[in-house]
């Protein structure tokens, strides 16, 4: 490739008028999201239909279902931003966010499908026979509800003005939102379980057909890791010009990444801290190694624990085909993670200029922009993988926040207005409590969306993650294989875990917007930045700071302790059922002790 | 069954019949005498702890990669830098070979989780026999 392609490739995109292929593609996701929701709305009548989608979903289409939900705008967008800027470290979250499904898996699909309870707080409810704490657990989901909502409502604003530049942000963030509430409104969980299944499908052609046509192009993933050259190799990097099929590199700019500190682990997102503290590079590492733990504890658990990702597993006709979905659940999201940080490896090469800006304007766009290159190239073959890309980007942020809406709404139908506000309401007028509650939630969240244009995906989906990590899977984790454990001490461990949680990430971000707001204007009026007493304490003491940014290492452990503590202390009020409800959990639904159980339960109404 | 005069214990089928297509083998005591093998504590322990070891042997050898990785970089940098086809040593196993490796143990779990499963029905049926 000569200079004179460096040059396009550098004018690409941002002042680009509309691509109608983009524009095409797009609209056909929008317009087949919005038809499927009303093909399914036609087949949900019931309200178990609108709340686990009748039960009866089919491994394959359930799997496609939990995959579609699960990877949201951080994943499809996000993770190659992130491996962009920040290189190996970055690798952890699109392992983990795959990985995290075995513990899920292992632990505990099984008992909790076998539970037969109908939502988190149902099992809550149900494990403890304690209406106190069903309120406590509703609160959680509406809370990790609406955290892990905002980052979807920014990927479709910045998604669609991206697409039309000039659109308000908030435009994007009302017309997803109002799309993806009357799917909910009309089909409930069933009429989102199709469309999700079909939206997995559409982000994974959306993320690997263009890779594989860049791969042609511009050299394989390997090669491309080959240019950036770590602290071991002898030889320099090869910076070359390439022809078709070659690898090839442009300079990188200042702000870029050192290779070195790139290609290996403990780079720049787990020694910030310790940078910060003018630690040298042999002192910092022991801290980047706590650091890469915490948040792997973080991710892995935080999956566990997430409460949109939950409530899929009721939908399973047995304990056995929900054991069976996990397993393709990992190899559906875990194929597709392979490909997100492959965009980051050839961004790094091909498109450095975007590390001058950071978030959506830079390498988090990074997906959205690499098929330009081709466009240049190539034409209209280009231009057709990015309406594929752009396409897969709505996928995701329109699955994600249809699940995230699913398990809202089931809360406020189900949990509140069912059981708390009218328990005598017949099915009927819950289904249409259902609707309203859709209509509510969609409109808050379309409403807090609009509000964080300036906020960071990653981080705030990482936020989330530490908060169920510490809050929901310590909960379920403990509930189904302890039976010491009593109301008292279940959440108590889960409300100390979860607010201490959500203490230390409020805290991290608050001193990091506070930083970054001081740093900008120091920079303007010329003077150095002199460090406020907080970002000051955490400069003096890195260790805090990674604890503090990353707190899954110790509240989980914290979360745990204290259930088994309090609940030792309180084991008078162990429920009186309790061999029972542990038969229930762990024994096979062929023993058919679940019905025995519920026939008991509802024994003396009858 | 009423707990303490509480409200049930609440369970999705209180709302909405099992679906036609579950299918149970009611193998407990129809008239819910809790005296018999299924209900018994022998029987639950024997259980929990079968699965819980399952699931702990599985978990562990998630656990020795997950954690032993980043411990590798720690200790073993050169070697984990080493190339292999361009990635280093490190990307390979983390961006790329994680995942069959983590789908292996998920595999092997669901099989043998199956079969505990089935010769839990066996072991009930067999107790409900000898203590009836």
């Amino acid at each position: 490739m000569n200079l004179t392609a460096f040059h396009l490739l550098a004018a690409a995109a941002p002042d680009k008028g509309i691509d109608p292929w983009i524009l095409a593609f797009s609209a056909i996701t929008v317009v087949v999201t919005i038809w499927m929701g009303f093909r399914s709305a036609k087949s949900s009548k019931s309200a178990s239909d609108f709340f686990v989608a009748g039960r009866s979903v089919s491994v394959g289409w359930n799997a496609s279902a939990i995959s579609g939900e699960y990877l949201s705008a951080a994943s499809f967008m996000g993770i190659a931003g992130m491996v962009m800027l920040s290189g190996y470290d970055a690798l952890w979250y699109p392992v983990c966010y795959a990985c995290g499904y075995l513990f899920l898996l292992l632990f505990i699909a099984g008992p909790l499908r076998r539970f037969g309870a109908y939502t988190i707080p149902d099992f809550a409810e149900g494990r403890y026979d304690s209406p106190v704490f069903r309120k406590i657990a509703v609160c959680f989901v509406l809370f990790i509800g609406f955290f892990y909502t905002m980052p979807q409502m920014k990927g479709a604003g910045v998604t669609l003005a991206y697409i039309f530049p000039g659109l308000p942000y908030w435009v994007g963030v009302l017309v997803v939102g109002a799309v993806i509430t009357l799917n909910v409104a009309l089909g409930g969980m069933k009429g989102i379980t199709l469309v999700q299944a079909v939206q997995y499908w559409i982000k994974m052609f959306a993320i690997s057909v263009p890779i594989f046509v860049l791969m042609f192009v511009y050299g394989g993933y390997g090669k491309n890791l080959s240019l950036n050259q770590s602290a071991a190799d002898s030889a320099p990097a090869i910076i070359q010009a390439a022809d078709s099929g070659e690898a090839l590199r442009k300079p990188l700019p200042e702000k870029a990444p050192k290779d070195e500190a790139w290609i290996a682990p403990f780079g720049p997102l787990t020694t910030k801290a310790a940078k910060a503290a003018g630690l040298t590079p042999e002192e910092a590492k022991p801290l980047s190694l706590l650091y890469t733990f915490s948040l792997i504890i973080a991710i892995v658990c935080g999956t566990a624990g997430l409460p949109h990702i939950l409530v899929r597993f009721y939908t399973n006709p047995d304990g056995i085909a929900a054991k069976r979905t996990t397993m393709w659940v990992m190899i559906l999201i875990g194929v597709f993670y392979v490909f997100p940080p492959v965009f980051g490896v050839l961004g790094r090469n091909l498109l450095p200029e975007l590390y001058a800006a950071t978030g959506s304007k830079g390498p988090d766009k990074v997906v959205l922009e690499l098929p330009v290159l081709i466009a240049r190239k190539y034409g209209t073959l280009g231009s057709v993988l990015s309406g594929i890309t752009c396409a897969g980007a709505f996928a995701a942020f329109m699955s994600t926040f249809s699940g995230l809406l699913v398990s809202m709404t089931s809360a406020l139908a189900h949990d509140v207005y069912g059981r708390m506000i009218r328990p005598q309401s017949s099915p009927e007028q819950r289904m249409r409590m259902f609707k309203w509650c859709a209509v509510l939630v969609g409109g808050v969240s379309v409403l807090l969306g609009s509000k964080v244009e300036q906020l960071d995906i990653n981080f705030m989906v990482g936020q989330a993650f530490a908060i169920a990590a510490a809050s929901y899977f310590p909960l379920l984790f403990m509930s189904v294989w302890w039976r010491g454990m009593t109301t008292t001490g279940a959440a108590t461990g889960m409300l100390s875990g979860g607010l201490c949680a959500l203490a230390c990430v409020t805290l991290t971000s608050i001193s990091d917007i506070m930083a970054k707001t001081s740093k900008a204007a120091a920079e303007l009026s010329n003077v150095t930045w002199e460090p406020d007493a907080l970002n000051a304490f955490w400069i003096g003491h890195p260790l805090l700071r990674i604890l503090a940014e990353q707190p899954a290492l110790w509240a989980v452990p914290l979360a745990i302790t204290l259930m088994i503590v309090v609940s030792k202390a309180t084991r008078k009020t162990i429920p009186a059922d309790i061999r029972m409800k542990m038969l229930v959990l762990h024994a096979p639904e062929a023993l058919g002790l679940k019905q025995e159980y519920i026939q008991e339960h509802q024994g003396p109404a009858h | 069954m009423v707990l303490d005069g509480k409200r049930p214990a609440p369970c999705f089928h209180e709302s909405f019949p099992p679906l036609s297509g579950e299918t149970h083998i009611p193998m407990s005591d129809p008239t819910h005498d809790h005296t018999d093998f299924i209900h018994s504590e022998e029987f639950l322990q024997g259980l929990m702890s079968r699965q819980l070891k399952l699931s702990i042997a599985c978990a562990t050898a998630f656990i020795v990669l997950l954690f032993g990785l980043p411990l590798m970089n720690y200790l073993a940098p050169e070697l984990m830098a080493k190339r292999v086809g361009g990635f280093t040593l490190t990307w390979l196993i983390l961006g790329v070979l994680f995942f069959p490796y983590v789908w292996v143990i998920a595999k092997w779990f669901i099989v043998r989780s199956i079969a505990l499963e089935e010769a839990e029905v066996q072991v009930a049926a067999e107790g409900n026999k000898r203590k009836p």
